[in-house]
């Protein structure tokens, strides 16, 4: 499981000298100084890097391999760069002004920043549709045992969210939410952490807990709301919560869990831990004040934080065109002077590779990441909603099959002689039988009974909570058939 | 008057100490402290105790606090414990309660509670709900402090009082304290207390100084929460009340006795929870009440207490109850108008009267 990429350090010296001169920061004068370099670039077939880099990356003979050394000695080489900005002239020193925050050049020509690039970030993605490496590609080699995990966990919740739809559309449960054609995003992350790291889910990340270990069971038990459900069934269903598996408990208010990792994160390093904080939020969560909050913050504290957006193009009915003008999400983490990326989202390899390479920058170097996964809500928002009211039944459809992300897998995982079409048919049909089993062994699961209406407001019951227990106990008894039977008293 | 001590229910082992040392002499000089130098000590003394404690918020740190409250932290326990933060309540009170989950013990400060409302939902919807949401996983010992109420001049959005928006949330633990060795053993309880605790401290007060006892300055002094204290017994009516309407309870007590009267002043310490027991208790000795607050008079906590005492003493009230709280608009600025908004001495001395039919 050797990771590919290594800094050669000849490469690092050749761009600080080059940086040195003065070549950075061309994105703040004139589009066309940055747009005509992707033209004209010699290095077209390569990924382009975040376009302030590409104007001396031109110069230098690259390897694709050397692009995240760029990445890595960015970050160290920038705060050098503060008394240098775009410019030939050799004695740019007299025309900087000291101002809170700062040296800054100043020019007399008057510039306003475009509101977006020519060329939008693009996406880091390791396999192509049809499951085949990208030829040249870096990514963090994937062992058998590994993969094959990603992929039957792909599976199981894809069929999880199936069946379970189904079980609240009988009625069973009241209410459920699918992560379909998201199942990468969760299944690979999760990959890519380890049991210390804490993760803050929004709601659409159940594959993580899955990977964690979280059974099929345990899943069916809360979304019953029974006896043996972890939330003594105190929240609606798929508002799942472990702490066992380092899994923070969903709650619904949104974005609110961002500012809240950032505290947890906080807290590790307050700890010397050396585990990150990983949460989720979707693109719609991005418009909540929260999120500023949140980002900001991790980046004034120098928190271990992976803030993770699922952009699947979808809040609710609200398409992204609805929610912000920006070129997504990635480009907001500059400014919070955040390190970001941008992600295909079906792809689970370049998925766990971002991940891992995040969080070793989040560990080492003490700072907050940011990744942008690109994806599509194959499912409706919640079994409260009906996408087909909203969008077309083609995109939903192409989205489902031409861009699935568990298929996709699939073949690389078939590829390599780790998968089978028969293993695909027992695994399947294994889990749905252990679905249908979980999910009759949940429903004739008793309720919580009447003592865990009262418990867990505070740590130990105030005495109005304790009257107010034996004041309904007494109406109980008194009053038997007012009250449902199968609560036990 | 003496402080009665009581030891807080504790809440793990290493806390089991004797919260007086019986060896100690005492010097007959009763001291006397500030509000704002109790809040400072009891700060000081738990973030020496607990390694886990730490205070964030907007000017906590090099500027010493907004109001001095956290005056010397910074330069004693570093910058790590001691956060200075950027404008974003939301934020700082979301993060505080992540670190609450994690297992620390942040002392979040509003720069007023009516900043609080940027983060409401962080202190309800996360801070409040989150142990019983998750089944006791999610556990959040946090304190959110900071100035509520009125000041003196400063308006609509700097004066409101949120006794009643917080103490209607289960989950929450909220305090008011009054004199100095209440914002000491109540700032010290709520710390050291497992469930979140909203603790309403008031501006005007931070300045005003009271005699506290030896053992008020012991560093294991803490006063349990949601217990009332009665700061002043009487027999002929009750007045209750918290916070800065405690002193004004107090000076209406002193004028009434003039007049034969004599009041039963009752500081609540606690609005959540509240303590029904001495408030009804109280009331079934005098007969009658004055509740006051300077939260406006819908909802609030003068109502609650109404609807407690009815609930449990409706025979013993020998007059209706009486409520006073500020005047049902947003708070005027202009002195005069900011006078009749808010409930003074005189209001209290006449509702006395009134349950004790001897005015109109």
């Amino acid at each position: 499981m050797a990771i590919l990429w290594r800094r050669s350090r000849n490469i690092a010296n050749r761009i600080r000298k080059c940086m040195n001169k003065g070549f950075m920061g061309c994105a703040v004068v004139n589009q066309s100084c940055w747009s005509s370099t992707f033209q004209s670039s010699s290095l077209s077939n390569l990924r382009p890097v975040p376009y302030q880099n590409s104007r001396y990356l031109r110069s230098l003979p690259w390897s694709r391999a050397a692009l995240f050394s760029v990445l890595r000695s960015k970050s160290t080489v920038a705060e050098k760069q503060l008394d240098s900005f775009f410019s030939s002239d050799s004695d740019d020193d007299h025309r900087s002004l000291d101002f809170p925050g700062g040296k800054v050049t100043y020019t007399s020509e008057m510039n306003f920043i475009t509101e977006s690039s020519r060329m939008r970030v693009p996406c880091y993605r390791v396999l192509d549709d049809n499951g085949e490496l990208i030829m040249g590609g870096d990514f963090q080699q994937v062992g058998k045992d590994v993969a094959v995990k990603m992929y039957s966990d792909m599976v199981t919740l894809q069929i999880m969210d199936n069946i379970f739809y189904e079980a609240q559309r009988q009625g069973r449960i009241s209410f459920y939410l699918t992560s379909t054609g998201e199942e990468a995003i969760s299944i690979a992350s999760a990959a890519a952490l380890t049991e210390q790291d804490i993760i803050l889910p929004q709601y659409r990340e159940p594959g993580v807990l899955l990977w964690r270990g979280f059974t099929l069971q345990e899943f069916a038990n809360q979304c019953f709301g029974n006896n043996a459900d972890y939330g003594k069934g105190r929240q609606m269903p798929i508002h799942y919560g472990s702490k066992k598996h380092n899994f923070i408990t969903i709650s619904s208010p949104i974005a609110t869990q961002l500012p809240q990792a950032a505290g947890i994160a906080y807290s590790l390093k307050m700890d010397n831990k050396k585990a990150c904080v990983v949460s989720y939020i979707g693109d719609g969560g991005t418009s909540e004040g929260d999120f500023h909050a949140g980002l900001n913050f991790a980046a004034v504290m120098e928190a271990p934080v992976i803030f993770f957006c699922r952009n699947n193009g979808w809040a609710i009915s609200t398409n992204i065109s609805e929610q912000f003008r920006s070129d997504g999400i990635v480009v907001k983490g500059r400014a919070y002077g955040i390190r970001s990326i941008r992600v295909d989202g079906n792809d689970a390899l370049a998925i766990y590779s971002a991940v891992s390479a995040a969080r070793e920058m989040a560990i080492n170097e003490q700072r907050a990441i940011l990744i942008e996964a690109l994806t599509y809500r194959v499912g409706h928002h919640s079994t409260s909603d009906d996408s087909t009211k909203y969008r077309e039944l083609d995109e939903i459809d192409y989205w489902k099959m031409a861009r699935n992300p568990v298929n996709r897998f699939r073949k690389w995982v078939q590829n390599n002689g780790w998968w089978s079409e028969q293993q695909e048919t027992e695994v399947r049909n294994s889990i749905r039988k252990q679905l249908l089993q979980a999910i009759q062994v949940a429903e004739k699961t008793e309720k919580p009974p009447l003592t865990e209406l009262f418990s867990d407001v505070y740590d130990h019951p105030t005495s109005n909570l304790q009257e107010q227990e034996k004041q309904l106990r007494e109406t109980i008894s008194r009053h038997p058939k007012d009250y449902p039977s199968d609560v036990s008293v | 008057m003496l402080a009665i001590i009581r030891q807080t229910v504790s809440n793990g082992a290493s806390r089991n100490r004797p919260a007086f040392y019986a060896s100690r002499s005492y010097s007959a000089a009763v001291k006397e402290m500030t509000v704002r130098e109790a809040l400072n000590s009891a700060l000081d003394e738990e973030m020496s105790a607990d390694p886990k404690v730490f205070l964030i918020g907007e000017e906590v740190g090099e500027y010493q606090g907004a109001y001095k409250i956290s005056k010397g932290l910074l330069e004693k326990y570093g910058l790590e414990r001691v956060r200075d933060t950027p404008i974003t309540e939301a934020g700082f009170a979301g993060i505080g309660v992540g670190a609450a989950y994690y297992g620390l013990r942040p002392v979040v400060e509003f720069m007023t509670f009516n900043f609080s409302m940027q983060a409401i939902d962080h202190i309800i919807n996360s801070a409040a709900k989150s142990n019983y949401m998750s089944a006791g996983q999610l556990s959040v010992p946090i304190v959110f402090r900071g100035p509520n109420g009125a000041a003196a001049g400063v308006g609509a959005q700097h004066s409101q009082c949120y006794a009643s928006w917080y103490g209607s949330c289960p989950g929450l633990k909220v305090l008011v304290p009054y004199s100095s060795e209440d914002a000491r053993g109540l700032l010290k309880a709520a710390i050291r207390d497992p469930d979140p605790v909203v603790f309403l401290e008031n501006e005007l007060l931070y300045g005003e100084s009271f005699p506290v006892s030896e053992e008020a300055l012991d560093s294991e002094f803490c006063l349990p929460i949601g217990k009332a204290k009665i700061e002043r017994e009487g027999k002929d009516v009750t007045i209750i009340a918290f916070s800065k309407m405690v002193g004004y309870a107090l000076k209406a007590a002193d004028m009434l006795a003039k007049e034969a009267i004599s009041v039963e002043v009752i500081n609540l310490r606690s609005i959540r929870p509240l303590d029904r027991a001495t408030i009804n208790a109280s009331v079934r000795k005098t007969n009658r009440l004055v509740t006051v607050e300077e939260g406006f008079p819908q909802n609030g906590v003068g109502a609650e207490i109404c609807a407690s005492v009815v609930e449990e003493s409706f025979g013993f009230l020998d007059a209706p109850v009486e409520r006073i709280a500020a005047a049902d608009v947003p708070m005027p600025y202009a002195a005069n108008l900011e006078r009749m908004a808010v409930p003074q001495v005189e209001d209290m001395v006449r509702a006395a009267k009134r349950t004790c039919y001897r005015s109109v």
